[in-house]
């Protein structure tokens, strides 16, 4: 049972499994890795969004006998990235379809020769007209992708929406836009690549998935599975901007080391990286929503579109996370969402925290306090009044089966955040002050683990084994880059099987050593991937009572005794188990019905903004979140995943703004792509509500994703309710809140 | 045939080096490469997000924007030089008990700058704090951890300082 009543290790807070090594400075990122005899690679990029290549010239000013050149000739295999559609070449061959897609490698010895390489590869284009928007692709005058520049479409129905219109008492509309965001992990991405006609493909990388990677390296180079081995190095940050991303660039690493016959080192710099890897996709949502009279949810209307850029990577999924998530927590009879992912001629747009859901409740949530003001309703009491209950089902028929407490978090954010005192103190203060002050909220859930049968088609092996030297090791791909992955699963290990925490280590991510336990994403690690080693843990427990006689209960020294027992018979001591679906769980994936996800985490935010009329400058003064995510198994790291995941949501509400100039990145620096800092995040509250959830590893459910969530609505209602005025569009940086007061008069009688 | 460059004397944690690369170059590359003293990292390589902070006689800079020359003579310490054999110095410990690091990338320069603030101000508030770190930029933690952690160890050097007098 995952529902112990107590435990020793699940629930503390144990310090970071290897806190350690990045607090002395001596944990290695790819960039701190040398091997023996290594080159350095770097890329040629498209200059244009769209275009066949005519003729390639290399300047004569540049010995190039010194260079190791790879084009899409000397790929052995497919020229194609394995992801989900076949669609986006490793290099560019004969054709581009967007700026800064790679057409051509270098690889030099010394790799301050490379930038001035780079520079002397003249490349002719026939340009052919590119598109850059949702509306654009929307036309069709220019098809960029496929027969219609449709990435991908889905239509969830539930009930009849259009029987409903003529009879309702209220029918509110509005449209919502999100901007491209950047990751900005503070380590760019980075792989090193060797090559041998014996023994393959190695890469080492900053990378989520080494299985996705090793996925790709098998097509490129068109070897046999176990010729290509793919191992993690210590990540610097991630977000989902390394999930797709390093399959292209271990291939291009690789195709190097190749051509070279030397291991090749690529890691871009901040300005390569921001340019031409993958952000979070651009949206427009348009809601139309029926009411009665009482203000009960009857109908809903959702019309979803994102901009997929120029190749379809991961727009599919995101865009099936961003329906799913469109509807927000509430129970409504009639639902139709149609969603659609269209292609521009952009760098693909890709995985980030959150994967669509973002998007979609920014504008459900945006839109409830619009609904609320057209019917003269508080936007509190509307949304209670529409909350899931346990019983409902959602817009996919997933009857909501476990408890549900949308209510009691609500409750709860209004206090600890003082709402109503707050509102009203707002109401006295701001007509006699410059600075408008307003504090909003945001409900909302985020689905746990892969969508639909996502997590039955994965088929996740994972486990643990014993060493000879008494270690017990966790065997995962799941790998570390912040959130924790490696705490926590030692935390379920340790607990599993009554040992203690420094007993237990983490297997390195290499898929030569470590079974494919599915792809670090989608809030699954703990939920997922720690259920697996809660079950390994009990397996190897049964293991050594029916063939090592181990006792019922047992010391430490009992254990490894009959580990020693247990090897000396069957030459190793290891247990792996297999992902097992809760019961009762159905998913069409053709009608979009079903169970969308095995569990939902539950949240509601509070902002408090303070917009300033001189400076137009609109600031978060303070900040909380209500959660209830299963069972937290480390408070710590749970709380920073919330805090940093509130942080990068503020970013993406008030600073991020990408600026693409005819389709290339046109403020690719930390100088011109702001996040927020130290001086501009305020204080956080994070307060969390458990009910521990069946099937997830010691009752966890997702967590990651879940906090990106909330703070673009919360904070843009915080800022209608001090102005006034509807705000519909992210990011809102003071231009943008200039650009809508420059009417003086409308900004006097804010 | 290579260039050859003049020597350049500093010490680096307490230790003298003599280095002879292009004058040129990048303070955190001589750290990288030729010193082979990696815990100090590179993030932007403009003076935006601090991860290659260091102290250069006590000066918190970002090493990215100081030409090796710049550093003749000069007392340079990286995270490197934080710990005593290994064991985590008390900024150290309260980043790790209060999970002031998590990806890790950019707590080298977090602790350097850190380290700075907590020497010329032994007890700074919230807002010194802020202000203190707002040079250094962190992907993960939205801050509160690391702003906690300065805190605590701010709190705990007060304790053990305390102990000492009597």
């Amino acid at each position: 049972m995952s529902e112990k009543a107590t435990t020793r290790i699940v629930g503390t807070p144990v310090p970071r499994k290897e806190g350690v090594d990045k607090l002395l400075g001596r944990a290695r990122y790819v960039d701190d890795i040398e091997r023996e005899g290594m080159w350095y690679g770097a890329t040629v990029r498209s200059t244009i969004p769209r275009g066949l290549i005519r003729t390639i010239e290399y300047s004569r000013m540049i010995d190039w006998s010194k260079f190791a050149i790879v084009t899409a000739a000397d790929i052995p295999g497919e020229n194609c990235i394995q992801l989900i559609v076949a669609d986006q070449p490793c290099l560019a061959d004969g054709v581009v379809n967007h700026c800064d897609e790679a057409i051509l490698l270098l690889a030099h010895p010394d790799k301050h020769k490379l930038r001035e390489a780079v520079d002397a590869v003249r490349i002719e284009y026939e340009p052919l007209p590119p598109i850059f928007t949702i509306e654009e692709s929307e036309r069709q005058q220019q098809v960029v992708w496929g027969k219609d520049n449709l990435l991908k479409s889905f239509v969830l129905e539930k009930g009849n929406v259009d029987s409903v219109w003529e009879h309702a008492a209220h029918i509110v509309e509005g449209e919502y836009r999100t901007g491209a965001q950047e990751h900005l992990y503070i380590e760019n991405n980075g792989i090193i690549a060797e090559w041998s006609a014996d023994t393959g493909v190695t890469v080492w990388g900053s990378l989520q998935c080494p299985y996705y990677v090793h996925k790709a390296l098998v097509k490129i180079f068109d070897l046999p599975v176990e010729k290509v081995r793919v191992v993690q190095t210590e990540t610097g940050g991630a977000f989902g901007g390394k999930e797709d991303y390093p399959s292209t660039l271990a291939s291009h690493a690789a195709l190097l080391a190749m051509k070279s016959g030397h291991a090749v080192k690529m890691v871009y710099d901040r300005m390569e990286d921001l340019a031409a890897t993958t952000k979070r996709h651009p949206s427009r949502t348009r809601h139309r929503t029926a009411l009665d009279a009482a203000g009960k949810l009857l109908a809903m209307e959702i019309d979803l579109a994102t901009d997929g850029g120029a190749y379809s990577t991961l727009s599919s999924t995101v865009l099936s996370r961003a329906t799913l998530h469109a509807p927000g927590p509430y129970n409504c009879p009639n639902v139709r969402i149609t969603a659609k992912a269209w292609a521009t001629n952009t760098v693909p747009y890709g995985a980030f925290r959150g994967f669509g859901a973002p998007q979609t409740i920014f504008a459900m949530e945006r839109h409830m306090d619009e609904i609320a003001s057209a019917l003269g309703m508080d936007s509190v009491e509307l949304r209670r009044k529409n909350f899931l209950v346990q019983g409902d089902t959602t817009a996919t028929e997933q009857p909501m089966r476990e408890p549900l407490m949308m209510d009691k978090l609500l409750d709860r954010i209004l206090s600890e955040s003082d709402y109503c005192a707050r509102r009203e103190r707002f109401v006295r203060e701001n007509p006699s002050s410059t600075v408008k002050r307003g504090l909003g909220i945001a409900a909302f859930y985020h689905g746990s683990g892969f969508t639909g049968s996502g997590e039955r088609i994965l088929d996740s092996l994972a486990g643990v084994d014993v060493t000879p030297d008494r270690k017990v090791r966790v065997l995962v791909s799941n790998t570390e880059f912040g959130q924790g992955t490696n705490t926590v699963l030692t935390q379920i290990a340790a607990e599993a099987l009554s040992l203690d925490y420094d007993d237990i280590e983490m297997a390195a991510a290499d898929t030569g050593a470590v079974p494919n336990s599915g792809p670090t994403v989608a809030s699954r690690t703990v939920m997922v991937v720690g259920r697996l080693i809660e079950r390994a843990g009990l397996q190897l427990l049964s293991m050594l009572r029916e063939d090592a006689a181990l006792g019922e209960s047992y010391t430490r020294d009992e254990f490894f005794a009959a580990c020693d027992r247990y090897r000396a018979a069957r030459s190793e001591v290891r247990s792996l188990v297999r992902y097992e679906a809760p019961p009762g769980i159905y998913w069409d994936d053709r009608h979009y019905r079903g169970e969308a996800y095995p569990s939902y985490a539950w949240s509601i935010h509070a902002a408090q903004v303070a917009v300033d009329t001189v400076t137009f400058s609109a600031e978060v003064e303070e900040y909380w979140a209500v959660q209830e995510v299963g069972r937290v198994l480390n408070p710590v790291l749970a709380t920073g995943q919330i805090e940093g995941g509130i942080a990068q949501g503020i970013g993406y509400a008030l600073y991020e703004k990408v600026i693409l100039q005819n389709g290339h990145m046109a403020n690719n620096q930390m100088t011109n792509y702001i996040i927020p800092t130290a001086a501009d995040v305020p204080p956080i509250h994070v307060y969390f509500e458990e009910i521990p959830y069946t099937y997830g590893g010691y009752g966890a459910k997702g967590i990651g994703e879940l906090p990106h969530d909330g703070p673009a609505p919360a904070i843009l209602n915080a800022i209608v309710n001090a102005t006034g005025t509807s705000f519909n569009s992210i990011p809102l940086l003071p231009e943008d809140l200039y650009a809508r007061y420059k009417n003086a008069e409308e900004l006097a009688t804010l | 045939m290579s260039t050859e460059w003049p020597s350049i004397h500093f010490t680096v944690n307490g230790s003298a080096v003599t280095v002879k690369p292009p004058p040129m170059k990048r303070l955190l590359d001589v750290l990288r490469e030729d010193l082979h003293l990696t815990g100090t990292k590179e993030g932007c390589g403009e003076g935006e997000c601090g991860s290659c902070s260091v102290r250069i006689n006590g000066e918190l800079v970002n090493s990215c924007l100081v030409p090796v020359v710049q550093a003749e003579g000069a007392n340079v310490q990286t995270v490197e030089g934080l710990a005593t054999d290994g064991k985590l110095n008390g900024l150290q410990q309260a980043f790790l008990d209060c999970g002031g690091a998590q990806c890790g990338i950019c707590t080298p320069g977090m602790l350097m700058a850190a380290a700075q603030l907590l020497e010329r101000n032994p007890q700074p508030d919230m807002n010194e704090i802020r202000e203190g770190l707002a040079g250094n930029l962190c992907r993960c933690t939205g801050f509160m951890r690391i702003f906690e952690s300065v805190l605590a160890a701010a709190a705990h050097a007060d304790t053990t300082e305390a102990g000492h007098a009597r």
